[in-house]
């Protein structure tokens, strides 16, 4: 019997023991036995470390350590494992807190100590129920049954790419361990969980064209900056942008499945926030809790460096993992820039040469092949599934032209561009309507046009025009004043205002506002530009500008607050209070 | 595979920069500690940077000048440097290495500790929630300090960063429980030394504070030793013997040049400004050890002070820092200028856990509104002089005019204090107040009508026009 990808390709039970030759940092060089081959995971000194092999040069094998390597000296032992590093994919990721192999952090102890013994995830016994029966044929990724016990996620267990044939065994409805052989197809046994190398993209049919969005509940994202399932998003910002704050409320309340949370390099405290809040949230669809339809992988930046460059590919797999079964998931890895970082300090550990900023070479293309990871599939087994990809990138010193940042943008289809200006005038979420781009929004006006909401793309193109308007006066106003202006112009000046004040901006500790439904995101728009629309009237007709600029708008701009997330027919009832109070305006 | 024990080597093939190169040592582990005797009888202490088969290349902390290889013997400890913990430590004046300043013996401790200690699990985080009162108004009410913060100055050569943290050193409290301070100190001059030494005095007296001085004529290298120290001595202070724990670093500038200097001398490849590409991991794991830990008691809260050099926000160090720290209290020149200590510019000033540490419940309950509405009217104040830079004073409005005296009484009534007057919250707040109360009532919409009323708040009519000085 043969397994699934993951498991070693050697079928002799003895293996091969190689001696260490040198030690430098993260840097290992041990000698080459028969046996070893690039990628492969190996088990570095007395404690067994966790090291992949990352060159092979004539009898010298640089492997890179995934964890604090003090005190390994020559002539210790490596043990070549003879597979590439793998993870354990499986249902009791979901609510899971990990580390960047996708060890588990629960239960390790206060303090992460560099030992080989945080392997083994907790045994549970799971409830399955088949969905396939013997004798039945079944080709690869097809279903042969769901795990009942998985909260809110619908689990399936899939045969493994590269099987198919005749279901030759199956387990009952039932209990069962959750390293258990379920099924027997075509001479493989089945279990619920299954290994898969990280750096190995899990096979798909298909990929798909995508027209339907991913809808995040953060009203700048929905209506200016939408992101189809499947697609990729870069989110640059210099510190104190509130970049860390967006993701998490985006890893909150975005309308997928399965989210993977990857906080590389992350602050230790924010992440223990993270985990404390998605722990008492409930998830406003399914009603259950947050944590469960979530993946955390918690690499925080004094966590060992490299442990970090595989994070983001493990992240990626877990997502592949739940793709597969014909689910919606979300990647969002924070932050990018540490991870390139790492990539930067273990090319300049094996001397490669540097290219922008020290740099390795290749840093664009590992880039551009972790962005393509994402993707809307069929699955091998015939199922619709998404990968949507939201990295953070950290450029230092606010630098748009760094490596890592100019490369991130030619490769995602989105960028929201985060504003130190906006953050520092305390405008959040402080996404720039200038410094920002959708590459989705032709397909998904397409897609709004065809189904719910014919007047999308007029109203985002409407918006658009204020703020742009708006932009262009505010530097004449600051040269001449607002009073120098003529009437129209300083209505375009307020109806700025308005856009910004009454629908951009998002209060993400506000119970009513930190989730806006697309309903109410259309709602407030559509509100704030019909009060524009009646502002200029007013002007038209002889109104003076000031006493329409000294109108209280309050009961618009708190519009957000004041209603709840769908509540559409609320604004709609604020819109017409503030319309009503204009009409009293005379000339 | 033993380690080597106390095996002495003497043969140094190369001797280059702070770098020499031990030849024929077998077991001979990465990161060890290494203790080098010269001819001369001199002591000299090293770090192993790469074990590469039978070779070991060391760096001599104290550089390796007047060194002859033939008289070098090397004992590698076995393990990379370990530092005695304990409450020993507290009250003493040590150098950078931990060795006493003070004319005491050698600190001891019934366990020791590896100084480059071991990332917190982040799922045993206890998410910071209570505050640090340092007894500077300025910080205590706008920017909070939260035990198991991280919470950096910046500032800029020229102004009083250095008295700053030595007063909060001082100052700090933990509301009546256990505290202690770990102040490091990394190239300091002399005279800064021992103003440090005199200001912190009757704190180490007291048994409550643990000093450690790296001067600007001690070895570079040896910086890069003393925040790790100092942090490893607070860690235990803290989450064993349970007390809440401040660790003061300053100058952090200082240590990443430092680190620049020890990069160079291996020839690595340099990134920003030269900086070595892991500067932010490696500050990172220095600001990374703060923190609390569920189920034990104690804290671990850092205060790195960093001077900006030229002022620039954006050069690596303080950027990288601001990635890693919650929040920032930024020094201003123009402050200081207008006499001002400390001359903390208090819009650029941030402590993102304020709301978790401050507030209801935990300092008091007006707190977090006066101290929104105290930013919110000197950002109205700030936009007004620049107005009144334009347009001249007269021509401002009546309430605008009232916004110049509010940034006067901002100023001279609230944010400035003596640097040896440690003053309690309370009077911090109502300061705060009083500097508010110049604002006629209408511009006080972030504080309730409650506390407007108790206050006595004013409509503009009842409180006379506004005379600019």
């Amino acid at each position: 019997m043969t397994e699934a990808a993951g498991t070693p390709r050697r079928a002799t039970a003895r293996e091969p023991v190689s001696r260490i030759l040198r030690v430098t940092g993260p840097l290992v060089e041990m000698e080459y036995v028969g046996g070893t081959a690039m990628y492969d995971l190996v088990s570095i000194g007395p404690a067994g470390l966790p090291g992949e092999v990352v060159a092979i040069n004539g009898d010298v094998v640089t492997v890179q350590a995934y964890e604090y390597t003090g005190g390994l000296a020559p002539g210790q032992t490596a043990l070549p494992q003879g597979r590439p590093l793998s993870v354990r994919l499986g249902p009791e990721l979901l609510g899971g807190i990990f580390d960047g192999l996708l060890r588990p952090l629960s239960g390790a102890g206060d303090w992460l100590l560099p030992d080989a013994g945080r392997h083994a995830a907790e045994e549970r016994v799971r409830s399955f129920s088949p969905s396939v029966a013997q004798g039945e044929q079944v080709a690869e990724g097809e279903a042969l049954g769901e795990i009942q016990d998985a909260g809110p996620v619908r689990v399936k267990v899939l045969l493994p790419p590269g099987c198919g044939g005749t279901v030759e065994e199956i387990a009952a409805a039932g209990d069962v361990p959750s390293d258990a052989v379920v099924a027997v197809v075509g001479s493989v046994e089945v279990r619920v969980g299954a290994l898969w190398p990280v750096r190995q993209p899990r096979p798909v049919r298909e990929r798909v064209d995508s027209h339907e969005s991913l809808n995040t509940g953060q009203r700048v994202i929905d209506l200016l900056f939408p992101v189809a399932r499947g697609s990729t998003v870069a989110v640059p910002g210099g510190f104190g942008t509130g970049k860390t704050m967006l993701l998490q409320q985006i890893a909150k309340w975005c309308d997928a499945d399965v989210i993977v949370y990857v906080g590389c390099g992350e602050r230790g405290n924010e992440m223990a926030d993270v985990i404390t809040e998605l722990a008492e949230l409930q998830d406003p669809r399914t009603g259950g809790r947050l944590a469960d339809r979530t993946v955390t992988i918690a690499n925080t930046s004094n966590m060992p460096m490299m442990a970090r460059e595989a994070s983001v590919y493990t992240g990626m797999t877990v997502a592949e993992y739940f793709r597969d079964m014909g689910l919606d998931v979300v990647v969002i890895a924070d932050s990018t820039s540490r991870w390139a970082e790492a990539l930067r300090e273990f090319a300049s550990r094996t001397g490669a040469l540097p290219a922008e900023e020290g740099y390795p070479a290749g840093l664009a293309s590992a880039i551009a092949a972790f962005y393509e990871r994402a993707a809307a599939v069929t699955t091998l087994g015939g199922y619709r599934g998404s990968v949507t990809v939201i990295g953070a990138v950290s450029p230092p010193g606010g630098d748009m032209t760094e490596p890592v940042t100019a490369h991130t943008e030619r490769f995602v289809r989105c960028l929201w561009t985060l504003d130190r200006d906006l953050a520092y005038a305390r405008h959040y979420p402080a996404v720039s309507w200038a410094g920002s781009f959708s590459r989705d929004v032709p397909v998904l006006a397409a897609g709004h046009r065809a189904a719910d909401d014919p007047a999308w793309t007029r109203r985002r193109d409407r918006v658009g025009a204020v703020l742009a308007e708006a932009d262009r006066l505010a530097d004449l106003v600051d040269l001449i004043g607002i009073a120098a202006l003529p009437a129209r112009e300083r209505i375009s000046v307020l109806a700025g205002r308005l856009v910004r004040e009454g629908v951009l901006q998002q209060s993400a500790l506000s119970e009513q506002d930190a989730y806006c439904g697309p309903e109410k995101t259309a709602a407030l728009a559509d509100a704030v530009l019909a009060v524009a629309d009646r502002c200029r009237e007013l002007v038209d007709s002889g109104v003076p500008a000031a006493s329409v600029e000294e109108t209280d708008f309050g009961p618009l701009l708190r519009a957000r607050e004041d209603t709840g997330p769908h509540d559409a027919a609320g604004v709609a009832a604020l819109r017409d209070a503030m319309l009503t109070r204009l009409g009293e305006l005379r000339p | 595979m033993s380690v080597s024990g106390g095996i002495e080597y003497t043969a140094v093939r190369e001797l280059r920069g702070p770098l020499a190169i031990v030849e024929g040592v077998s077991g001979i582990g990465w990161d060890e500690y290494v203790r080098i005797a010269l001819a001369s009888g001199e002591r000299r202490h090293g770090v192993v940077l790469d074990a590469d088969r039978d070779l070991a290349v060391v760096q001599v902390l104290e550089g390796t000048a007047g060194m002859d290889p033939a008289g070098v013997r090397a004992a590698f400890s076995g393990s990379p440097l370990r530092v005695p913990v304990g409450t020993d430590w507290l009250g003493r004046v040590c150098n950078g290495r931990g060795e006493p300043l003070d004319g005491g013996p050698p600190v001891f401790g019934a366990h020791d500790a590896e100084v480059g200690g071991a990332p917190i699990n982040p799922v045993r985080r206890e998410p910071p929630s209570e505050p640090v009162l340092t007894g500077v108004g300025a910080v205590d009410a706008l920017t909070t300090l939260v035990r198991g913060q991280k919470l950096p100055v910046f500032s800029v050569a020229g102004l009083p960063h250095l008295e700053l943290a030595a007063q909060i050193a001082a100052q700090a409290t933990a509301a009546g429980e256990a505290f202690s301070v770990v102040f490091a100190g990394m190239g300091l001059t002399h005279a800064d030394a021992s103003f440090v030494r005199d200001a912190l005095e009757e704190r180490s007296a007291a048994g409550e504070l643990v000093l450690l001085l790296n001067t600007a004529d001690d070895p570079v290298i040896e910086r890069i030793l003393t925040p790790r120290i100092a942090l490893t001595v607070a860690e235990h202070l803290a989450f064993t013997e349970g007390r809440h724990v401040l660790v003061v670093m300053t100058d952090m500038t200082t240590y990443a040049e430092a680190l620049r200097e020890v990069s160079a001398a291996r020839g690595e490849i340099p990134a920003r400004r030269a900086y070595p590409g892991y500067l932010y991991s490696d500050l990172a794991s220095l600001y990374e050890r703060c923190g609390r830990i569920r189920g034990r008691p104690g804290s671990v809260t850092v205060l790195p002070v960093l001077t900006m050099p030229a002022g620039d926000i954006t050069h690596p160090v303080p950027d990288l820092t601001g990635y890693i720290t919650e929040g920032q209290i930024v020094l201003s020149p123009e402050t200081h200028a207008r006499g001002v200590y400390p001359p903390v510019d208090a819009l650029s000033s941030l402590s993102r856990l304020m709301r978790k540490g401050a507030g209801p419940g935990r300092t008091r309950d007006d707190h977090l509104d006066v101290a929104a509405q105290l930013l919110a009217a000197l950002a109205r104040a700030r936009q007004v002089r620049d107005l009144a830079d334009l347009v001249g004073q007269a021509a401002l409005s009546p309430t605008d005019r009232r916004y110049l005296d509010y940034e006067e009484a901002f100023l001279r009534d609230f944010a400035h204090q003596r640097s040896d007057e440690p003053r309690d919250l309370d009077t911090s707040l109502e300061r705060g107040w009083r500097a508010l109360l110049t604002l006629p009532r209408s511009q006080l919409s972030m504080l309730p009508a409650r506390l407007l009323d108790a206050h006595g708040a004013q409509d503009l009519d009842d409180l006379g026009e506004g005379t600019p000085r």
